[in-house]
Parts: C-alpha cells; structure tokens; sequence
C-alpha cells in the first residue's frame, strides 16, 4: 500500500490510488469474482465522476481534490509537507502474483471495469439518508462510512460469518482524503481540534473490520493540512503501514540538480510487522519517485555524481541535507535521530 | 512478586518483549489476562506458537484470558441493542461520554481473581499497548487511574505482576501520551527501555535495550541500576548482546 502524498496537490497520491484500485479490477479480472474495487485508469487530470469507483472510494474526496489542483496552481502555497497514511491490512488469500503494470497515459477499458463489482460510498449521497446508528462519540460522517463498510463485508460474506457467502476474493477498500474538512472533521484547519478522538476511533474500528475480513484498504490523507501532530503520531501507530510522498512540485527541490530526475521521494515510515517479531525491511531505504509519460516508478534515489569543479558551498549543504534524509529510516526498525558527520 | 515493568519503545517497535512476557508467564504456569488492543488474535498465537506456546490450548484451559481490543470494539459499535447477560462491554468508554475506564478494569480484576479450581501460580495483567487507549477517547487521568486502580488489585492484594508497553518519543509532540508515559516510569519496578540506534538503521543490530531496575524506590539509598544491550530480532528469537560486539562485527 502505497500512500501517496502529494505535497499540496493530491496529483501523485490519486495516481497511487488508482493504481491499487486498477489493480483490484485486473486481478479480479484474472483471479478473483471481484468484489473488489477499482479503479479508473486514469487520466491523472480527469478525477471527477467518470472514473470508475471501487468499493468504497469516496467520490466526493476525489471531485474536491480536483477542483483543488485547479485552484492550488495559482494561489499560494504552504511548505510541503505530505499527504500520508496509508493502512492496508493485507488478507491471507491476496493473490501471489505480484501486480501489474499499468499506463498511465490510457484510461482502462469500460468493459474491463464494468466487470468488477464495485460498491461506493459518496459522502453527501449519504448525508441524505438519515438512519439512527450508534456512533460511539465519532463524527457521524466516518461513524456512516464505517457502518457502511460492515454491512457491505457481512451481506458480501468477506467476513466468513455466514457459510453459504464463501467469498474467494478480498475487498479492496479505498478511502481518499479522510481527515479533511470534506468529512466534517476539524483537524485539518483548527490546532486544538473540536474532536481529536473521532479519526483515531475510525482507524481503530477500520483496523479491527480489516482483520477479521479479506479486505485491504488505502487511506489517504492530507497530513500536511492536519496542524495537531499528535494525531499524526497516534494514527502511524494504529495503521500497519504508513508511506508519505512528498512531491517536488513548488518546494525549492525542484530546481535542484540533486533531484532533477525526479518528481518526488517516497517516505516509507513504517511497514507492517504481522504474524512475526520481525519485518522485511529492504535494504534500501532512499526512494524516489517520477512520472513518466506512460508510467509511475519508484525507485531508490541516486545521487548524481559531484562533477561540478568549483566547490560550492551552497550544493555541498545541500547534499549533506539530502543525505541526512536519506538516514531516516522507517519506524519499524531503528530511527537514528542523529547524524554523524563525516 | 507483586512487580509493576513498564516496557516502553522510541522509535522502533517494542512487541517483541510482549510477545517474549506472554510465553515468559504462560510457560511458568501463571494465570495471565491479556489487554491486546493493537493487534488480533491470530496475530499473538502465531508469534507464540513460533516461541513454543499454543495461545488456543492455553485459553481454553483458562489459563490465559483474553481480551481483543478490536473485535470488542466492533461488538461494541455494530453489535445488536441488547446486551448479553448484563455484561457490560470493557472498551465501554468508548461510546460514553464520561471516559472512565471502570468497564475494563472490572473485566480485569474479574478475570484475575483466582476462583476455587484455580491452580495456577500468580496472576498476571499484560497490556498492549497503552497508548491506544488515548487514541480511543480515555483522557491520560482515566488511564492513570486504571493503572493505579490495577496495581492494587493486581500487584497488591493479588501478589501479581504487570506488564504495560507504552510508546513514547523524546520529541514527540503528543503530550498526554508523555504524560502517562512519564508518570508511570516514576511508579515502575523494572523499565525496559527499547530504542532505536542513534546512529540509524543498521541491518544486523536492531536496537537497543535499557534495562532500569528501580532500586532507587526501595529507599535503600542506592541508585538505580542500568543495564544497556543492543539486539537483533530474528524469526524465532531474539539475540542480546553487549554494546558494539554484535555477531557482525565479531
């Protein structure tokens, strides 16, 4: 599960998105009875409503952070930060073939997509209808898309519960910009939110519907807007797996030589740590991203070699500071918060 | 006997010593009621049966009680109106506004209360992890008092131990957390401290461990002893070895 962050501009993280959820259809289409989402091929501009929807992705994020990009070209921007939180809860029987490629230049074929068997949840849709339901203190929105998610994991059998609903594929659950005023929390405009506890109770039920049922599930969430970092410390430690983008578009990285093969690094914080005392943790921590026309990659950054003859001060500091990030490693294994100076 | 350890972790993931007490107290024959709030079931067993203990066979002989954070939780919201049998659901907080943790601490001082046919040695109350239970809506004062509420119960009146694991950062920004989190160093036997290295990742020793005896709170006059190693974690074990002398480097 990748999560993407997109500095301010949702761009990358909705392509990360959408590749979980394509993934879902075509998996689904090979392996599985999909019941599991996807999700549009994607156009990366056109996010509105012909996109096709995967259980559970909330339509009305994705509309709203497309109308954002629009505007955010213009108007001022906020230091990056990253949009992150990802949570995945990856079920025994996901397939063994690992993924597939995808262009991101083509939207993926209607009768491919119409093939799955997608649910969705759109926010003010739901709004509408008011059944009575216990929310235990939470903000009835995430309360609504929570119990929205259970009725769909019982009626579908992914829970197991019932014996005749055997199901033989798992639900991939997409949620984007959970978090943001979209869904009537607070936290990401006020610092001494009105309701601190209602994303954290969300995680945790989410967590606790995930690993009793085949699902899997991408958050995304616009960390950089979100002011009380508490939460955010609280919610890596709720989610098995968290990553952060951090895209260069506007932050002063863009012009550097260091990175111009690049459009982003990946932040991978934590991995998940299941059925085991230990996690895989990869050799490589450093990776980076780029958009290529037809493709997504990510991969380990590399410096580019220090050919430069004068030995500028300004280039060498910078290269200190990018390799400073490069130490941080993620939070499942040993984080150094010091750096030793060579 | 009668000892309160505190584990705690910084920057990297402390459940190995969870995992590690869990098989520890059940091997030894006591009676251990487990407060799993972060991960399932299936989660513990498997890691258990890896450290050679059946979490299954050890509640259905009562000897371990086990109390899933998350599954409660889903009972709790989703779960039919009417209650069984006037029991009232231990994350119970949850859904009341007054966030006071008597539910759980009730299901607790139940669970470890030895009835006639017991046969086990001391009771024993492990916690994992205590910081969620701020995420979930507890103010640090109800959590403070359920701990102190379980000491008495446990430590004291049932000559048992109790091992809680929090998390912690030195600069984290979560202040009620620091504040439980403080407040129960001061109070601890036994603290082990898990960190990660301060110089970064390293694939062959995965962090570092404090071990703090509280000699200090017996009021003998000494100070406290510190003890530090450096592990590895592997499949089934974990490798503790002095400061610098890691099988790598050897």
């Amino acid at each position: 599960l990748v999560f993407t962050e997109e500095d301010k501009y949702g761009l990358y993280s909705n392509l990360l998105f959408k590749y979980f959820l394509a993934e879902g259809v075509v998996c689904g289409h090979h392996l599985f009875v999909a019941s599991a989402k996807d999700h549009p091929d994607n156009i990366l501009k056109e996010l509105p409503a012909p996109l096709l929807d995967d259980t559970h992705r909330n339509e009305l994020g994705e509309e709203a952070t497309a109308v954002k990009s629009e505007d955010f070209q213009d108007s001022m921007k906020i230091a990056w930060r990253y949009q992150n939180l990802p949570k995945i809860e990856a079920s025994p029987t996901t397939s063994t073939k690992f993924g597939h490629y995808y262009d991101v230049s083509k939207t993926m074929s209607p009768e491919l997509s119409q093939s799955t068997k997608w649910h969705s949840f759109y926010l003010p849709e739901e709004l509408s209808s008011q059944p009575k339901m216990k929310t235990c203190n939470m903000n009835s929105a995430y309360a609504r898309l929570l119990h929205s998610i259970q009725r769909i994991i019982y009626q579908e059998g992914f829970d197991g519960s019932d014996p005749q609903k055997k199901q033989k594929t798992i639900l991939r659950i997409g949620i984007q910009s959970l978090g943001s005023m979209l869904w009537g929390d607070d936290i990401c405009s006020n610092d001494t939110p009105e309701d601190i506890h209602s994303l954290t109770k969300f995680l945790y039920v989410l967590r606790g519907l995930l690993r009793k049922s085949l699902s899997a599930c991408i958050i995304t969430v616009p960390a950089h807007l979100i002011q009380n970092k508490a939460i955010m410390e609280r919610v890596t430690n709720l989610s098995d797996t968290v990553v952060g983008l951090e895209s260069f578009i506007g932050s002063e990285r863009e012009t550097n030589p260091l990175y111009k093969d690049y459009h982003g690094l990946v932040h991978v914080h934590q991995i998940p740590r299941l059925n085991s005392l230990i996690c895989d943790v990869s050799d490589t921590k450093d990776l980076a991203f780029r958009l290529k026309r037809k493709l997504f990659t990510i991969e380990r950054l590399h410096l580019p070699p220090d050919l430069s003859d004068t030995v500028s001060r300004a280039s060498k500091q910078d290269l200190a500071e990018s390799a400073k990030l490069l130490s941080s490693g993620c939070g499942a294994m040993a984080i150094g918060k010091k750096h030793l100076d060579f | 006997q009668g000892k309160f350890t505190l584990l705690r972790d910084t920057r990297t993931d402390g459940s190995f010593l969870v995992h590690h007490f869990l098989s520890f107290y059940l091997r030894a024959g006591c009676k251990v009621c487990f407060v799993a709030l972060l991960q399932s079931f299936s989660h513990y067993n498997i890691v258990a049966q890896k450290l050679g203990v059946s979490l299954t066979a050890a509640k259905e002989r009562g000897q371990l009680v086990f109390l899933e954070g998350l599954k409660s939780c889903l009972d709790l919201l989703f779960g039919e109106e009417e209650e069984q049998s006037g029991q009232p659901s231990p994350l119970q907080f949850m859904s009341e506004s007054a966030s006071n943790l008597k539910a759980l601490f009730d299901f607790v001082r139940t669970s470890l209360t030895p009835t006639g046919s017991d046969s086990w040695k001391g009771p024993v109350l492990l916690v994992d992890d205590l910081s969620v239970l701020l995420s979930l809506g507890a103010t640090p004062v109800a959590v403070l008092d359920f701990i102190h509420y379980c000491r008495v119960a446990v430590c004291s009146q049932l000559k048992g131990n109790i091992v809680v694991l929090v998390h912690s950062n030195e600069d984290s920004e979560d202040e009620e957390n620091e504040l439980v989190v403080n407040s129960l160093c001061h109070h601890s036997d036994l603290i082990l401290w898990v960190e990660g290295l301060a110089t970064g990742f390293c694939k062959d020793v995965h962090g570092q461990i404090k071990i703090i005896r509280r000699v200090s709170l017996e009021l003998t006059a000494e100070q406290d002893h510190i003890q530090i190693y450096q592990y590895k974690i592997q499949d089934k074990n974990v490798t503790f070895f002095a400061r610098g002398l890691s099988a790598a480097v050897l």
